[in-house]
């Protein structure tokens, strides 16, 4: 029987299994951030302990850096305290770090692919569930909690079960206008948050094919909010011109030993899943979310859905409790929802590709009167310098967007960029969560082009007809 | 790690479907370096009508007197009852780490989401998956001075007429918990192993070692 890109992956890197059916799994590589990493090294300072392998490690600060006025610093104290420590830390446990003045600084998301740390076929590691954003390269790669972090640190190892294989078959072609951020949030509205808990998702089909590397980092990143901690996508020829060239990739005749490694990296012909998914790409629209988890998802040409219809009970009362807290009523036509504030950024969508596909939308025109803020923050520092090279900034900034610097910034609200209360938003981040913008704001997840349209008109529109 | 054996606690009923972990632990508190002190911000938002901030003294800020941690008859509850998926969202154990010091040991659900799940057992937290039917039951049940029996190493609860429910759990996690045991120093066990293995995949997959 033929073995899935995951089980593949698995093989190659199981050092031992225990008699109960867990296995020690070796990690190739840790990313690691401020937030979720102070308390594993103090544990390593408590025991004892160095890491074992330093330099299959690489650090960047993303989610409580400013994104403007760096040169004076992080004001908030307990902010800068956890990036001043994060520094600290990699100094003294001999780990690469990416300051917040480095040109390379920016989202780990972004950066570990962009650098060509992430590489096909590894096993790759962050205090952070949006680490399946990286399976969009081949590579196995899954967020994992803060005592894992020093798991790995300490033994370059973690004890796993191997996750179950589904594969999602996305067949077809995307329609004009509709982008990888639709056709993840349509799959996350057809299986639910907790459809792909206890499996890897591996997403194939021409439309997956046919997406560029970015936008297949769009579709991993949000495998997590389906419930699947890693996401993947075979190698293809895209993959291995996207890597080439990369800082960290290899170089010379370790490429052309890699190159021929990785394209093997795919599920066989007779590959069993435990569970497969079908969806026709030509049927998706562009989608807007209009409750508090990403499931509860619309096509834009769609209305507000009535709990009433809704049969289960459970659910019915998440539907009443996410559209009170959304001040939404039934039935209300999802261009009919009005804005406060666009956010274009975070892992999910903030590389140059996101970039130019919302400036080709703004280009010339202005945001709308009742929005009272724009935002793009750009995933790195190196998305930044391209964008600006190619004159994007410009635009953005002509049509009253503020062009900020890198960092997670409004996606989670942890520096000074959020919503107030009550404040409705066009986000291109991956969580509408009850608060994650900011206290009691309100956000609805749209893809960069949809959230350029909605800033030009005050509303949600229609992107293809817009 | 603290080892969890067995409890016999209040239940506290949290009737939602799809907590997640910026429910449980909002993000502003995140930015602290320690695992300690999040218990008073355990979902902070539901708790308090007022926006929470790291270091604020939660003792005289409003509550919500509606939410279920803050009725009198919940006080002191050690195991939450909830809904499907469970800790669905970031891979922050500021979430686990905030019910451990808030004082919930056991955590009851029809399912929870994988990161969560996982960080549980790394911190004293029994997480335990119930079918729908019988968490349905639960919560028709539960009320003022509704408490259950949880025993880890029999892998039961006891209700308060002397029903028993039966869970499963895998057994490396049971072992683990039961005996509070330290991760790391049981894999450096298998140091030796984990070198061998290190360089047989240096030579298969040279080019990840150059850098």
């Amino acid at each position: 029987m033929g073995e899935t890109l995951y089980d593949k992956i698995w093989g190659t890197h199981v050092v031992l299994t225990a008699e109960d059916g867990t296995s020690l799994v070796y990690i190739d590589r840790q990313m690691i951030h401020e937030v979720t990493s102070p308390q594993a090294f103090e544990g390593l300072r408590l025991a004892g302990r160095r890491p074992w392998r330093p330099k299959a490690n690489l650090a960047v600060a993303d989610h409580n850096v400013p994104t403007k006025d760096r040169k004076l610093g992080i004001s908030d104290p307990i902010s800068r305290l956890q990036v001043e420590t994060l520094e600290k830390n990699c100094a003294e446990f001999g780990i690469s770090v990416f300051s917040m003045a480095d040109s390379r600084q920016g989202i780990v998301h972004v950066v570990g692919p962009e650098q060509g740390f992430t590489l096909p076929g590894i096993t790759l590691v962050c205090g952070d569930s949006h680490t399946s954003t990286h399976g969009a390269l081949g590579a196995l790669a899954f967020g994992i909690g803060t005592s894992e972090v020093e798991h790995v640190l300490a033994t370059q190892c973690l004890w796993l079960k191997k996750s179950k294989n589904m594969l999602i078959r996305v067949n077809g072609r995307l329609g004009p206008g509709v982008t990888a951020k639709d056709l993840v949030l349509s799959v996350i509205g057809k299986i639910g948050t907790a459809g792909g808990t206890g499996y890897t998702v591996e997403f194939a089909g021409e439309a997956i094919s046919a997406l560029s590397i970015e936008g297949r980092m769009t579709v991993c990143n949000m495998a997590i909010e389906a419930g699947a901690r890693a996401g993947l996508v075979a190698v293809d020829e895209n993959t291995i011109r996207y890597l080439e060239g990369r800082p960290l990739a290899p170089k010379g005749k370790l490429w052309d030993q890699a190159v021929a490694a990785w394209l093997a990296l795919r599920s066989d012909e007779d590959a069993q899943f435990d569970r497969v998914v079908e969806i026709n790409a030509w049927e998706i629209e562009p989608q807007v979310t209009w409750g508090t988890s990403p499931e509860m998802v619309a096509p834009v040409t769609g209305v507000v859905p009535d709990p009433a219809r809704e049969p289960d009970p459970v659910r019915r009362k998440g539907m009443e409790r996410a559209l009170e807290y959304m001040d939404l009523k039934p039935g209300t036509p999802i261009q009919e929802i009005y804005l406060d504030k666009v956010f274009i950024g975070s892992c999910t969508n903030s590389r140059i590709e996101d970039l130019r596909a919302a400036a080709s939308v703004i280009k010339g025109r202005k945001i709308a009167s009742n929005i009272k803020q724009a935002l793009v923050v750009p995933g790195s520092g190196q998305v930044k310098a391209q964008a600006e090279a190619e004159g994007l900034d410009k635009i953005f900034r002509a049509a009253g967007f503020e062009w900020r610097d890198p960092g997670c910034s409004m996606c989670l609200a942890m520096n000074a960029d959020r919503l107030d209360p009550g404040e409705r938003c066009a986000s291109t981040s991956n969580r509408n969560f009850e608060g994650r913008q900011g206290f009691g704001g309100r956000t609805h997840l749209v893809s960069p082009t949809m959230a350029a349209a909605a800033a030009l008109a005050g509303h949600f529109v229609d992107v293809r007809s817009f | 790690m603290q080892a969890f054996k067995r409890l016999t606690s209040q239940v506290i009923p949290l009737d939602r479907a799809n907590v997640d972990t910026d429910a449980i632990i909002p993000k502003q508190f995140l930015k602290s370096i320690r695992r300690t002190g999040f218990g008073p911000f355990l979902f902070d938002e539901w708790r308090y009508l007022d926006r929470g901030e790291p270091d604020m003294d939660c003792s005289h800020r409003p509550k919500n007197p509606d939410f279920v941690l803050n009725r009198p008859e919940y006080q002191g509850g050690q195991i939450l009852l909830t809904r499907e998926n469970f800790g669905c969202g970031s891979s922050r154990e500021h979430a686990p780490w905030a019910l451990y010091d808030y004082g919930i040991r056991v955590i009851i659900a029809p399912s929870f989401a994988d990161i969560f799940y996982n960080n549980c057992f790394k911190n004293g937290l029994l997480p335990i998956v119930l079918e729908g039917k019988a968490v349905d039951r639960l919560f028709q049940e539960v009320g003022p001075g509704y408490a259950l029996s949880v025993d880890l190493a029999a892998q039961t609860i006891t209700k308060p007429d002397g029903t028993v429910l039966y869970f499963t759990i895998d057994p490396a996690r049971k072992r683990r918990l039961l005996e509070g045991l330290d991760d790391i120093a049981l894999t450096l066990e298998h140091a030796d192993e984990i070198r061998a293995f290190e360089e047989q995949r240096r030579k298969e997959a040279p080019w990840l070692y150059v850098t």
